[in-house]
């Protein structure tokens, strides 16, 4: 509970903050990043173990390394998008509806219990689909916020659907109790399916993956890069959790659910990214493909799986916020989001071209960044059951995604461009915060405790 | 001899490379820390024949062995038998020769040397790595250097050709890695390659995985037909890259293909080395007849190398001890050679800004250092007596003769007659070049070789003519390593 009561903590502050007025955004900032610095360093310690609430909220050594991983990525954000958040009317109200998503995920994450997990999924979604929204004067923005509470507001529904059917079946909504009475009938079956389709959503795995392009276009891309990471690797959490310890009865159910999402996934995301022009669409899809690897990962309750999803996550945190990082500098001071504008980019930006070459290359997963062991160990994970074919097919998507992050390394070292991107002035605070990224993907894949020390961890 | 400066060495020197001022010091950086890599690799051999003197007969020597992910057993497990000490040599010699040749290179000097010091480093991780999951590391290092290599410093269509072989790399080192887990997970989790060469895997399993593997390490040598990346990717690239191209990375492929494929899964070896002798062949005989028809003389060498190159899989196809070790002279022999023409080429190239065959002629006059390095490269390669490429192919058809059925017989007869063709080509390009008129007025302004051109060039020929004429010490270093193989296939 300690990680919700920090958190609250901020988020009270800042209230009081907002109310009270007369900080100036600059100084208010520095606040901010260094109250998420000092979040993310305490969620190291005083870690207890243990249930609450009846077995509502539970919390163990991973759950709370994953906050951790979580808290990471919202600080690295927060440092990152710093030049946009300056310039952002309303940055209390930002920092607010992000630590409430940031909230809503910790307790989700933790929950014991359906109603809990449903309670904290709206807490994690509504303040994103508002912060989606923060580009008041842009009407993309506007259209993407509304795509997202839509499509969430049609997940939440089949969520609770499945949920009523899940208790209704066995009469409890605690999910180790659940896990007990599941006996593998036609109605849990229909219910399981429900439930797999909220998260689905939430993941954006194909077929229910129509909302992202558009949503990720349209927010500011501080939001983006919330949406892609933070929400997609809390989701990812709750959904390796929920199928291990919940409905590991089902196994052979949803082993082949997961099977084939995994593929449609991987290659519907790995072609639409081939097309993209604008680099957050292309992110976007890229960023599905990328789950549909961690599909992969998850699909047999080896125990491998959980480990290699947390340790991807967290590889994932460095690799796509560098990326998304270089996007924001470069959207923030000139205004271009396309690759064709990052022609010929690295005679005028060396450095932002080698962090977002390195983190395209970490997400194509080629050595020595840490994509490649993050990748690989997805793979692993994924072909323990000697399914050859399933892991051929994981690693040919491998090379049509390394086709496409090589589009934009080529645009940056290779293509000429008349009118390249002006040399930008990163303030130190972004450049720490890429050099963090860019250090976090060389050396993550290399330091090797990293990936043990996961995989000690208990769940 | 400790293993680790080998990777920290060139290691060392591109972190040097990074934080260099200026070009100069690049360059001359880069040529020490070659330098030292060469002289790493003379002393890896003088201490390996002296370990074997003395009578240490052990499989691997200067074995090391650091744990990494210790959950997945996977480690660092390093050692070198007579064939990684071959090839780290081969190593050195292309990598030094590379850097000088590059001497002139203005446009992002300090990119391009990193850049090649670490393709040179994912070479010498890969020959001495004793475990798949390092090996493949290792393998994969090397594919993004030599992509942007060509797409930044290329000429012609060099996105093309660049796109072209990232893309079947990677697909080659998709099979491998799938062949790889598969190898894992048969085999009770385990990467290493000394303790999979103990085990027996299913002949049914070998059968699945071994084409994978065979295939994935294939595209790197530049198997038929997934050689296309070859003629592109060498002619694109610029000509220290070319040079470690042909002259290392194919060779990463067919080390692959011993080492992993053939050597663990000897079961599927077996059963597939038909197909292996008849695509083979067919890469020799195709290659050779493709280089007749080009006109440029990048083009010329790409394709020739995919017919020498055949020489090493046939080889390895045979499944006898001496064409094996045949193979592996091939590859050592057809490194250093390939690089050296490569090497020639570009300095040719320098001059005379034509690649053509027909827009040179006579250059023998103008730059005579080069033209007698020419000629000397080119009867390597078809194969006159004294240099290495006679000894390697010479040692590959004795072993395929071996086999005394009709099918390897007319494999090999096929296969020697690409000889003629190399004769040929060889032959007619030096002649239109190097010799007769001079085609074009301005040609006659040109100069011969600088200093750092001339100890590329002398460095690759002592090579070759150290090969040729005694091929004794080579022959001692990778029989035994072969025969290990050998004895692997015939099941002691």
């Amino acid at each position: 509970m300690k990680s919700e009561l920090v958190l609250t903590g901020i988020i009270f502050l800042l209230l009081f903050i907002k109310i009270g007025k007369g900080m100036k955004n600059e100084s208010l900032l520095s606040l901010i990043q260094l109250l998420l610095l000092l979040n993310f360093i305490f969620s190291f310690f005083f870690n207890k173990e243990g249930n609450l609430f009846g077995d509502m909220f539970y919390t163990t050594p991973l759950i709370a390394f994953q906050k951790s991983i979580l808290n990471l990525g919202v600080y690295l954000i927060s440092l990152l998008c710093s030049d946009w958040l300056k310039k952002t009317q309303h940055l209390p109200e930002f920092f607010l509806l992000m630590l409430s998503a940031l909230l809503g995920m910790f307790l989700m994450i933790s929950s014991g219990n359906l109603l809990i997990f449903y309670l904290s999924l709206e807490l994690a979604t509504i303040p994103v689909a508002a912060m989606a929204n923060f580009d008041l004067e842009r009407k993309r923005s506007s259209e993407g916020a509304m795509k997202m509470i839509l499509s969430s507001a049609f997940s939440s529904g089949i969520l609770l659907f499945g949920i009523s059917l899940i208790y209704g079946s066995t009469g409890s909504i605690s999910l180790p109790a659940i896990s007990q009475l599941l006996n593998g009938s036609p109605l849990q079956i229909l219910a399981f399916v429900f439930i797999f389709a909220a998260f689905a959503f939430k993941l954006s795995i194909v077929p229910f993956h129509l909302w992202t392009a558009d949503v990720y276009e349209g927010s500011p891309i501080a939001v983006t890069s919330f949406l892609s990471v933070i929400s997609k690797g809390a989701i990812a959490f709750i959904f390796i959790t929920v199928l291990y310890k919940v409905f590991s009865p089902m196994l052979q159910i949803w082993y082949w659910m997961i099977v084939i999402l995994a593929i449609a996934t991987m290659v519907i995301g790995n072609l639409f990214a081939l097309r993209q022009q604008n680099i957050k669409r292309f992110l976007a899809f890229s960023s599905i493909a990328q789950v549909g690897f961690i599909l992969v990962g998850i699909s047999n309750a080896y125990y491998l799986g959980i480990a290699s999803v947390v340790y991807f996550v967290l590889i994932y945190v460095f690799s796509n916020l560098a990326a998304f990082g270089v996007a924001a500098v470069i959207a923030e001071k000139t205004g271009k989001e396309n690759i064709d504008d990052y022609k010929g980019l690295y005679k005028t930006n060396p450095f932002l071209t080698w962090i977002m070459a390195l983190a395209l290359f970490s997400l194509a997963g080629i050595p020595p960044t840490a994509g490649f062991f993050g990748k690989l160990f997805l793979l692993t994970a994924g072909g323990a059951k000697a399914e050859y074919w399933f892991i051929l097919v994981a690693a040919l998507n491998m090379i049509i995604s390394l086709y496409y992050y090589l589009r934009v390394v080529r645009a940056m070292f290779m293509d000429k461009n008349d009118n390249p991107v002006e040399p930008v002035k990163t303030s130190p605070v972004v450049k720490m915060a890429l050099i963090i990224c860019g250090g976090g993907i060389v050396l993550v894949g290399l330091l090797s405790w990293i990936f043990e020390y996961i995989k000690t961890l208990q769940y | 001899m400790n293993l680790l400066i080998l990777i920290g060495a060139p290691l060392l020197t591109a972190l040097a490379v990074l934080l260099s001022r200026n070009k100069q010091q690049v360059k001359w950086i880069s040529l020490a820390g070659s330098a030292v890599q060469l002289a790493l690799a003379f002393s890896l051999l003088i201490a390996f024949r002296q370990e074997r003197m003395a009578g240490n007969n052990a499989l691997m020597l200067f074995e090391q062995n650091y744990k990494l992910y210790e959950s997945l057993n996977i480690n660092f497990h390093f050692g070198v038998d007579g064939i990684s000490v071959a090839m780290i040599l081969l190593t050195s010699f292309v990598v030094i020769a590379g850097v000088l040749v590059s001497w002139n290179v203005e446009k992002m000097t300090k990119e391009f040397y990193f850049l090649l010091l670490l393709l040179g480093l994912g070479a010498y991780g890969f020959f001495i790595s004793l475990d798949l999951f390092i090996l493949f590391f290792f393998l994969e290092i090397s594919v993004i250097p030599k992509y942007l290599l060509i797409g930044i410093w290329g000429s012609g269509k060099k996105e093309y050709s660049a796109n072209k072989l990232a893309l079947m790399l990677m697909g080659g080192s998709a099979l491998i890695l799938v062949g790889m887990l598969g190898i894992y997970f048969t085999t009770g989790y385990s990467f290493d390659i000394m303790t999979l060469s103990k085990e027996n895997i299913p002949a049914a399993t070998q059968n699945i995985l071994f084409p994978l593997l065979f295939v994935g390490f294939g595209v790197f040598t530049a198997l038929f037909p997934l050689h296309t990346w070859v003629p592109d990717g060498h002619s694109s690239a610029p000509t220290a890259g070319s040079m470690f191209l042909a002259g290392i990375s194919m060779k990463l492929g067919g080390y692959g293909c011993l080492r992993v494929a053939t050597y663990l899964l000897p079961e599927g070896a077996k059963e597939y080395a038909n197909i292996i002798i008849v695509l083979s062949a067919i890469a020799i005989l195709y290659g050779a007849f493709a280089t007749m028809m080009q006109k440029d003389l990048k083009y010329i060498n790409a394709y020739s190398s995919v017919s020498h190159v055949g020489f090493s899989l046939l080889g390895i196809g045979m499944l006898t001890q001496t064409a094996i070790t045949g193979a592996l002279m091939q590859m050592v022999s057809h490194g250093v050679m390939t690089a050296l023409f490569f090497a020639v080429i570009g300095m040719v190239y320098d001059r005379t800004h034509t690649r053509m065959v027909a827009d040179m002629g006579g250059l023998m006059k103008m730059m005579p250092f080069i033209a007698t390095v020419f000629f000397i490269v080119g009867l390597c390669s078809l194969g006159l007596p004294g240099f290495s490429g006679f000894v390697a192919e010479m040692t590959v058809f004795m072993g395929s003769w071996q086999n005394d059925d009709a099918f390897h017989r007319i494999a090999t007869i096929a296969a020697a007659m690409s000889i003629v063709v190399t004769a040929v080509y060889i032959l007619r390009a030096t002649g239109k070049t190097m010799m007769g008129p001079v085609v074009n007025e301005e040609h006659l302004q040109l100069g011969d070789a600088k200093w750092n051109e001339k100890l590329a060039a002398i460095i690759l020929v002592a090579g070759i003519v150290a090969i040729g004429i005694a091929p004794g010490w080579l022959n001692d270093l990778l029989k035994p390593a072969a025969e290990e193989i050998m004895n692997r296939i015939a099941g002691k």
